[in-house]
């Protein structure tokens, strides 16, 4: 094991007396890769967060190189050789790879003018030391996802950092793009640097980690080293329970078909979508980001045009030309931006609730404001929304309550259909258990629910149904038992 | 535990509108004070001649900026409806139709805005901006430097008229009528409730089921509407068309909406307050010019006003954050 370059003990931190993360420790070893392993709120971010400069914690110390540090800017954790790799990598598309790895940090040259020699000569060393096979000259949109991402790491390097932190770098990645990757992170161990990974392949982890810590719930649970680790031992360590106890049982029965989409294309996006929903089914659509799945939802609803295809609800032809045609027929979409697209955060809870079906409150022209809290009241309480009154702004709510309102606004609704893009993404472990409880409830009423996710556990746990796609195309159809998650990642990449 | 949440609570009670009710008082003791003349009931009602037309557009600015949009074609629109008139007026029509051709010529001037705004979505500060000097131009291509004076005796009382014996002057009462219509608009129905929605976010609003596109053109269209009627009253008030009519209102109106709280990135402020910087603007002008003193130095009480009403919302929030987080944290400890 290599030196301790960097000790975390005790970190907490509070956002407006809500724990975010509390007690964690971390050390991490110049030459290892470490793996930091949690569920979406288990604390990752915000650990991510404090060690980027972003966030100060509440209380715990920082040693770095043996002595106390703290950081008070991204400025100051960059200086001190701290750097991170994010989920979305922020470059920007219309300058060169050169001009965004020296972004903010120019080479200069004779005063004021940027040394471009002497930032493309230092860029083309690293680049080679690397092993790496990149245009340096070109421009930034016109490279792939994980070009991009090697563009972030060399920019890590043209720093000079000690400790790198890479946030899922592998999500949006091909196999052979990860194996490029892992290539890139091999040297960087050779060369001394402390690499921080966050992800949640477990496959991934075996190949690249050599050592791990497990968060939940904003807590340290435990740490190890890889070699020998159990996965269902760091899994139980990271859900607190197995899986087989994770996902509530249905016992919806599956009528006949609700919803039909039959040869649904977007030119460029995506080619020959069918599907049928029936009610009571969870169908479940499972993907890589960026393989279309969103885009055909969107599509489905009028939010986007479609250039063919057909939809049938109860088995009739039907035109969506915008949400609103969807609402009319029922059929209800909860969008994966909670905070951009699902509900307003400046309005009050009763806003955000009724905001659906404000027209069957009214009188004439004017809502009813004792039928709106009625309605407002039977929903949160259905959702057990938790606030301290229906006229609080949603913005006080925490992330899970938050989804607990979209969830309420499209209940409301009383949905034949329900759509639902990635309907746990970034909520604690207590909403998303209430969130699939909900979901096998509506299922057990009848309604036809949609569900997009990338969590390969809750695909496989809730869905009846599920259908891979891969760059714009159905890949795969699998009926509940039928597929595990291997399967599905090997559909969903096409390896 | 208490205390901090008393306080807390208090500075939230505090709202912009009680506070601009307490500067409005305060000024208005003031100026009585130090000018006996002000509070006399006539010279008040008099006074309000100088702003009304001002505050019924103030009205519908302040639905098209919670909807997130804004309009500096306002006092174009103004000019446009009143040459609509005085043509109208020249070529014999009684009072009755000229009042309506006003009104008319300025919602179509607004749904003109509208459209562009809504269906070709163009950024509303380009669309006014354009037809701030398109409408303008208009005018000043029909009149040239001539104005138009040709208004029947009818038409010329409404500006300037009392209602019936009483000292209350007309505009006053419009005034009064369109805000309650307004108010109630804004804040008992679903139209007003989807201005909010749609000025905080757009997105939510289109995958909510509201119609982002026809909920702007309805609000332009009011808006333009409101412009004719303030152009009536305007154009009777001083007897005539001329093509500098309203000249620079934009700006003035703009800043009585943002003084009442409405806030300029949209989504957020209530009439209440729009109806009170409204007066505190007008008896200002009215007070200051009681003193003799220039328009020009009542400029830097409203600048001061502005600023304050820009700043002190932030600082309450920050404050309440403050007690907030201290008696979290306590909590947490």
């Amino acid at each position: 094991m290599g030196d301790v370059v960097l000790e975390m003990r005790g970190i907490s931190k509070y956002f407006a007396g809500v724990k975010a993360v509390e007690g964690m420790n971390l050390t991490a070893r110049r030459g290892e890769v470490h793996a930091i392993i949690g569920e979406n709120g288990a604390g990752k971010s915000t650990l991510v967060k404090i060690l980027t400069g972003i966030h100060r914690p509440t209380a715990g110390t920082i040693r770095l190189r043996g002595e106390e540090v703290t950081f008070r800017s991204p400025r100051d954790s960059q200086a001190k050789g701290i750097t991170a790799i994010h989920q979305e990598v922020s470059t920007f598309p219309e300058l060169t790879v050169t001009e965004n790895i020296f972004m903010g940090h120019h080479a200069r040259w004779k005063g004021l003018l940027v040394d471009q020699k002497a930032m493309r000569g230092r860029v083309k060393q690293i680049v080679n030391e690397l092993d790496i096979d990149i245009d340096i000259d070109a421009h930034i949109k016109d490279l792939s996802m994980a070009e991009r991402h090697l563009v972030e790491i060399v920019k890590a390097l043209s720093i000079e950092a000690e400790i790198v932190i890479m946030d899922e770098p592998t999500s949006a990645l091909s196999i052979q793009e990860v194996e490029d990757l892992f290539r890139v992170i091999r040297r960087l161990k050779e060369a001394g640097k402390a690499i921080l990974f966050i992800s949640h392949r477990f496959e991934e982890l075996r190949q690249i980690a050599d050592y791990y810590t497990v968060l939940r719930d904003g807590q340290y649970v435990g740490e190890g080293s890889m070699e020998g680790a159990d996965v269902d031992t760091i899994i139980h360590m990271m859900v607190g329970r197995k899986i087989s106890e994770l996902f509530p049982k249905g016992d919806a029965t599956i009528g006949p078909v609700v919803l039909e989409a039959r040869g649904l294309a977007r030119v460029g996006v995506f080619h020959d979508v069918t599907f049928a929903l029936r009610s009571g089914e969870i169908l479940g659509f499972y993907g890589l980001v960026g393989a279309g799945r969103s885009e055909v939802v969107r599509a489905l609803l009028g939010i986007d045009r479609k250039t063919s295809g057909e939809i049938l609800l109860d088995g009739k032809p039907i035109v969506l030309r915008s949400p609103s045609d969807a609402i009319k027929r029922r059929i209800g979409f909860i969008p994966e931006d909670r905070h951009d697209e699902g509900v307003v955060v400046n309005l009050s809870l009763r806003a955000n609730v009724t905001m659906v079906v404000l027209k069957s409150l009214c009188e004439g022209p004017f809502i009813n404001r004792s039928k709106e809290k009625a309605l407002t009241a039977e929903y949160c309480g259905k959702m057990e929304v938790k606030a301290t009154s229906y006229e609080q702004e949603v913005k006080a709510l925490s992330g899970g309550n938050q989804q607990k309102v979209v969830i309420a606004k499209w209940l409301a609704l009383d949905p034949r259909v329900l759509i639902m893009d990635e309907p746990t993404k970034g909520i604690d472990v207590g909403t998303k258990a209430a969130v699939h409880a909900f979901m096998r409830e509506l299922a057990a009423r009848g309604v036809a629910i949609l569900a997009i996710s990338s969590e390969i556990p809750e695909i496989l746990g809730m869905s009846d149904t599920v259908i891979v796609m891969r760059e714009g195309r159905v890949a795969g159809r699998f009926a509940k038992g039928e597929a595990d998650s291997e399967i599905l990642i090997k559909t969903a990449t096409g390896n | 535990m208490s205390k901090p949440s008393v306080r807390a609570g208090l500075l939230r009670a505090l709202s912009w509108e009680v506070i601009l009710l307490v500067i409005l008082v305060g000024m208005m003791v003031g100026f009585a004070l130090v000018a006996p003349n002000f509070l006399k009931y006539a010279n008040i009602m008099n006074s309000t001649f100088g702003f009304m037309e001002k505050g019924i557009i103030a009205l519908t600015v302040t639905l098209v900026i919670i909807c997130g949009e804004i309009d500096i074609s306002l006092s174009a629109m103004i000019a446009l409806s009143s040459l609509a008139m005085g043509l109208a007026s020249t070529a014999g029509a009684p009072t009755g139709v000229i009042v309506l051709i006003g009104p008319l010529v300025g919602a179509a001037a607004g749904s003109f805005n509208g459209i562009l705004i809504s269906r070709l979505e163009i950024p509303a500060i380009a669309v006014t901006l354009g037809t701030m000097s398109f409408f303008r131009g208009i005018t000043y291509a029909v009149l040239g430097d001539k104005g138009i004076k040709d208004y029947p005796e009818g038409f010329l009382a409404l500006g300037n008229g009392l209602i019936g014996e009483t000292n209350i002057p007309i505009p006053l009462v419009v005034f009064a009528v369109l805000a309650l219509v307004m108010g109630m608009l804004l804040h008992r129905t679903r139209f007003g409730r989807y201005a909010y929605i749609v000025g905080n976010s757009k997105k939510v609003a289109t995958y909510s089921g509201i119609s982002v596109a026809n909920l702007k053109l309805a609000i332009f269209t009011l808006n333009g509407l409101f412009c004719g009627i303030a152009s009536v009253l305007l154009t009777s008030r001083i007897g005539s068309t001329r093509p500098n009519i309203a000249n620079q209102w934009d700006i003035e109106i703009i800043t009585a909406v943002v003084l009442g709280g409405v806030a300029i990135t949209g989504g957020k402020g209530r009439m209440v307050g729009v109806l009170l910087s409204v007066f505190l603007l007008g008896f200002l002008k009215y007070g200051l010019g009681i003193l003799n003193v220039q328009g020009k130095v009542a400029i830097i009480f409203t600048g001061f006003l502005l600023i304050l009403a820009v700043v002190l919302p932030d600082f309450v929030r920050r404050v309440n954050e403050r007690f907030e987080y201290g008696s979290a944290r306590k909590r947490a400890i």
